[in-house]
């Protein structure tokens, strides 16, 4: 029952934290000096057509009832039109998020699968030269411009070796579209030439993305190990004879995921949000592009749409990891 | 021991402590330390990209102009932003969260969601929402990371000062007829500190990476300012022949972000022995 009630509690500031992101973002890019009026209207328009569309977009309306508009039209999903793209924000963020997921999933991936077996290893080679060798990596990786990281592995890999193509999500039409996630809808309908092509263009986007996250992980895994490695019941199954290697990746491991799954939750928002600028080097056909984009356009609308979209994808996450918690650690709930 | 003594035992603290000694020497000095000064501004086109040479120890850019000088005053830009930008955070986000800890409930309720929001969206997506919207500078640049991160701080101090608030010294402050402000002054800010140092040096590290990120996405300091997430957008599309054009910049933040980020694991460990994780 403490565990509705925790979940309860957290989804009652669920709307005014939601809320008030609207209005922080509201605000901010309504400051923007451009009118949006007038990048509709075209470059040869006159005063009188532009005043017209002025009024036509509600932009003449006082602040507070443009942002009532606004939100009456965002609870039916209504996000407003792209000025650039002159589609729906909502279905082109819809349409672009599962190219931004694919790519957050598969760095997650990597992530974990290196980080959190690292991070094992040097806790339980403490203070060899592996153990000093891993942490130097892993300060390392938090050290990184990801945005220069991906133009060096694109030079190299791209460019002087040809190993991976230099940009994009797929060469030819790719796959039949049923999940969005390319690689998945490759291995759906069998098509191992597209599965091909979308695995080696993921890859170095997906490499570069996961580079900190798995250095985070490694640092927590580290900690956590080395917190359980020395606790009783370890020295305990020691004692009784247990191999050392069902030790640590069984017992040991399992308590020391704690801290490690609440951190996972949180890399996967840095994931998402890193994928902002990994996104616009690799012309990845993403949400991250998709902002960059219309940031460049002073596209308000697109701006807000994506803004709160991500917000929310946050909020969720954050949400999960507090659920997820409280069954792999009931004591929080004391 | 002194702290400073403890500090330069710890090897990786020494590193760190080195690397921002130097760049901030670099910083102040570079126009004497630059083999050319004027290349700020000034431009050859007879010498653009030329590999790394005894003249040009890492090579000349689109402009001709010497990339080892420019990425020397770059060292400028870099702290400038940090420094001011992290101390505006903190500025901010300190006496929120102390007020927000101090009195609980609706008030830091209040507080505290509001520091959600900011936290609800990336830090890179609300600065560049943000620096898009007051356009390319590095004092809009500044701006925008101030009002982004300064709920870090605030969450710190939030969690130190809830927990601190309970103790026993703060309850005899209290009943010798110590001010609220006086309490929260004297009494619970010291003790906040050592967390607030270290978060400190982690979040130079942090902020250094996102005003290179807005500097490569155009949002920083306009040309010919030879910030280093700009000059590696520049360098962009001479690559791969002239790869030291977007080397040089690059290592350059990767060396002073990992100072911040050594010197922070340092300090924790001396600051901060309940932080200490596994050593």
């Amino acid at each position: 029952m403490r565990r509705v009630e925790l979940v309860l509690s957290r989804l009652v500031w669920f709307v005014p934290t939601l809320l008030g992101l609207i209005i922080v973002v509201f605000l901010i890019s309504n400051v923007v000096p451009t009118d949006p009026a007038r990048i509709v209207a075209g470059e040869n328009a006159t005063q009188a057509q532009i005043d017209a569309l002025r009024e036509q977009m509600g932009l003449n309306e006082p602040l507070i009832v443009q942002f009532g508009i606004y939100l009456r039209d965002l609870v039916t999903g209504d996000m407003g039109r792209s000025l650039y793209t002159q589609r729906e924000i909502s279905s082109d963020l819809l349409h672009r998020l599962p190219a931004t997921l694919e790519l957050t999933f598969a760095a997650m991936i990597l992530a974990i699968g290196l980080g959190v077996p690292l991070g094992v290893i040097s806790a339980i080679r403490r203070n060899s030269l592996t153990d000093q060798i891993l942490r130097l990596l892993s300060i390392s990786g938090l050290a990184v411009a990801s945005f220069w990281l991906a133009m060096e592995l694109q030079m190299y890999f791209s460019t002087r070796l040809g190993w991976t193509p230099l940009n994009g999500r797929i060469s030819g039409f790719g796959p039949e579209n049923i999940t969005g996630f390319v690689v998945i809808d490759s291995i759906l309908q069998g098509d191992w030439a597209s599965l091909k092509s979308a695995l080696s263009h993921l890859i170095l986007p997906a490499i570069t993305l996961s580079l900190p996250a798995a250095a985070t992980l490694v640092r927590f895994t580290r900690a956590g190990v080395l917190e359980v490695v020395n606790s009783n019941f370890v020295l305990y199954e020691t004692a009784m004879g247990f191999p050392r290697s069902l030790i640590v990746w069984k017992y040991v491991l399992r308590n020391a995921l704690i801290s490690t799954v609440t951190q996972i939750g949180l890399v996967f928002g840095t994931l998402f949000a890193g994928a902002v600028v990994v996104e616009a080097v690799f012309d990845w056909p993403g949400l991250g592009t998709y902002a960059v984009q219309s940031i460049l356009q002073s596209d308000t609308k697109a701006i807000l749409g994506f803004s709160i979209l991500v917000g929310v994808v946050f909020i969720v996450i954050n949400l999960l990891v507090d659920i997820v918690h409280t069954f792999i650690d009931p004591r929080v709930l004391k | 021991m002194s702290l400073f003594g403890r500090l330069m035992r710890d090897r990786a603290a020494a590193i760190g402590t080195l690397i921002i000694g130097v760049l901030v020497l670099v910083a102040i000095f570079a126009p004497w330390l630059a083999p050319y000064p004027e290349d700020v501004a000034a431009f050859h086109l007879t010498d653009r990209l030329q590999p790394p040479s005894a003249e040009h120890w890492f090579g000349t850019d689109r402009m001709g102009s010497d990339v080892f000088s420019r990425i020397l005053f770059g060292a400028r830009i870099t702290i400038t932003i940090a420094v001011i930008a992290v101390g505006v955070s903190v500025a901010i986000g300190v006496p929120i969260g102390l007020v927000a800890g101090y009195y609980g409930r609706f008030t830091g309720g209040v507080l505290m969601r509001t520091s959600d929001v900011f936290l609800a969206v990336p830090q890179i997506v609300l600065a560049i929402a943000i620096a898009q919207t007051l356009g390319p500078s590095v004092e809009n640049v500044i701006l925008a990371l101030s009002l982004t991160y300064w709920p870090f701080w605030a969450r710190l101090v939030y969690a130190e000062t809830r927990a601190l608030k309970g103790q026993t010294f703060v309850e005899a402050a209290q009943a010798l007829g110590a001010s609220d402000l006086r309490v929260m002054v004297l009494h619970i800010l010291p003790n906040t500190l050592s967390a607030i140092i270290v978060r400190t040096s982690i979040g130079m590290g942090a902020t250094i990476l996102t005003a290179a990120a807005l500097g490569f996405l155009g949002l920083g300091a306009p040309p010919p300012a030879p910030e280093w997430g700009r000059t590696i957008s520049e360098a962009r599309e001479f690559l791969p022949e002239a790869w030291w054009y977007a080397a040089a910049p690059g290592l350059a933040i990767f060396l002073v972000v990992m100072g911040f980020n050594l010197l922070g694991d340092g300090l924790r460990d001396v600051l901060d022995p309940k932080l200490r994780k596994g050593r």
